[in-house]
């Protein structure tokens, strides 16, 4: 190196053809770092150049240009090399990251899942064990929705408990209206988290595959039937006056024509499905006129749920109309521990004939 | 305009609809259980269909069809009718209709 640090110098005030800029960058990087990590593309221009040029000057100089030519592909390789080394070492490391984040979000969803199942709600058509494999769906959007339901029963909870100690207490009617706003507003709230699940999966809010396996059982287009409801519990939050009795009585009625009428229209449309899916060539992400089909069924059996939510909607709105606020307060108390009931059967299958705990 | 408000006031209860619609044809087996023929006009067998389909929206019907019209007025889609006949309104409206049997 130092030998041509020399050789550069003398050139450098030969002045007949002065290539001494491409030079003097040399010198000034072997004097700094001892390397070339600076690429000039022009280097291979000047050097023929200067072969021309230098010729007089003799074979010395030629041999340095040569040696240096090859210095300067490996240098040039050697640059590469780092650059892409930087490069991978990048990657990875932002690949980790993610990694971890994603591991991170997995223990969490697990610990969630762990809570919801040892609080004894039973997850609706999760044979495996395996703790990501529940509901049918791993649809992040349906496991919020899903999280957001058991939120919603914990809340339902809640406030059942609120209402019963308020209307054993002296309370005036005042509270007790806001009570029952709240516990209205909140199955409202349900009813359109079900409308937004029905958008990502509608087979899955349709089939109560989010509720308890009790729940299920008694499914009606992805929910309770209002009429059975009205059938049965109206009795218990006797006494009423007559005229009441004849309109919940004319509402059960209503309800069961509107719900008869609804089951015939799913079943029309269930038939219109399977010969959907029979003739289609349903491949997925080829589009194909059956596809268009399928959408428009499956927006149709989305529109079969709102419908159903909407009627047990106007049940319960309905029965705020006919009865007093206090008799439409212990309607809703025996319907939500009705729910609760319900929901908590699979429990007392389950736990029959053990020993307690 | 006028096919729709014409076809609307030729009998008592007048359904539009459309031959692929379910819905429709839950709210049509509604009235039959109500003891009314209604007179149903599928929209989409229609050579002016779109055009009745835009109209029937700039009445105000929350959704195409199934567009109910009880004497001529336009009672809305299947939610309207299914609070109505809830409340026990859809059977006053409809007692002059209903067929003897």
């Amino acid at each position: 190196m130092d030998s041509s640090s020399s050789q550069y110098v003398s050139t450098r005030n030969i002045g007949v053809y002065d290539p001494t800029h491409q030079f003097t960058i040399w010198e000034d990087h072997f004097k700094s770092n001892g390397d070339l990590s600076l690429y000039e593309p022009n280097m291979k221009f000047n050097n023929q150049s200067e072969d021309a040029s230098f010729g007089i000057l003799g074979t010395s100089i030629k041999y340095d240009q040569q040696a240096n030519k090859l210095t300067e592909k490996m240098q040039r390789r050697l640059a590469q090399n780092r650059e892409a080394a930087r490069k991978s070492r990048l990657k990875k490391k932002a690949h980790i990251q993610q990694l971890e984040s994603c591991r991170l979000k997995l223990v969490q969803v697990e610990q969630e899942l762990d809570n919801t199942r040892q609080q004894g709600l039973y997850i609706g058509g999760g044979l495996d064990s395996n703790n990501l494999g529940f509901a049918g769906s791993a649809n992040s959007e349906i496991t919020t929705f899903k999280m957001e339901y058991e939120h919603w029963v914990e809340e339902q909870n809640r406030q059942i408990l609120e209402l019963n100690s308020a209307l054993s207490s002296h309370i005036s009617d005042t509270q007790i209206e806001e009570l029952v706003n709240g516990i209205m507003n909140h199955y409202f709230k349900l009813f359109c988290m079900k409308s937004d699940a029905a958008k990502i999966d509608v087979f899955y809010v349709i089939t109560g595959m989010w509720k308890t396996t009790s729940e299920q059982f008694f499914l009606w287009i992805g929910g309770f039937r209002p009429s059975e409801l009205l059938k049965v519990l109206v009795p218990l939050i006797e006494p009423l006056t007559e005229q009441q009795r004849f309109d919940a009585y004319n509402l059960e009625k209503s309800c069961r024509q509107a719900e008869d009428a609804l089951s015939q229209g799913m079943e029309k449309l269930q038939g219109m499905l399977t010969d959907t899916v029979a003739a289609g060539e349903l491949i997925e992400g080829t589009y194909t006129p059956h596809m268009d089909t399928a959408i428009e069924r499956l927006e149709a059996l989305a529109s079969f749920v709102n419908q159903a939510d909407h009627l047990r909607q106007e049940t319960l709105q309905q029965m705020s109309r006919i009865l007093t606020i206090r008799q439409t307060a212990r309607w809703l108390l025996v319907l939500g521990e009705y729910f609760q009931r319900l929901r908590d059967l699979s429990k007392v299958w389950a736990n029959r004939g053990r020993e307690p705990a | 305009m006028e096919k729709v408000m014409r076809l609307a006031s030729e009998k008592g209860v007048v359904i539009f609809t459309k031959s692929s619609c379910c819905l429709c044809y839950a709210v049509n087996i509604l009235f039959q259980e109500l003891g009314i023929r209604p007179m149903v006009h599928e929209i989409d067998q229609d050579p002016e269909g779109r055009d009745m389909e835009k109209a029937l929206l700039r009445l105000g019907c929350t959704a195409p069809v199934p567009a109910v019209f009880i004497g001529g007025k336009l009672m809305g889609s299947t939610n309207e009718i299914m609070s109505l006949h809830l409340s026990g309104s859809l059977t006053q409206l409809l007692k002059p209709y209903q067929s003897r049997s």
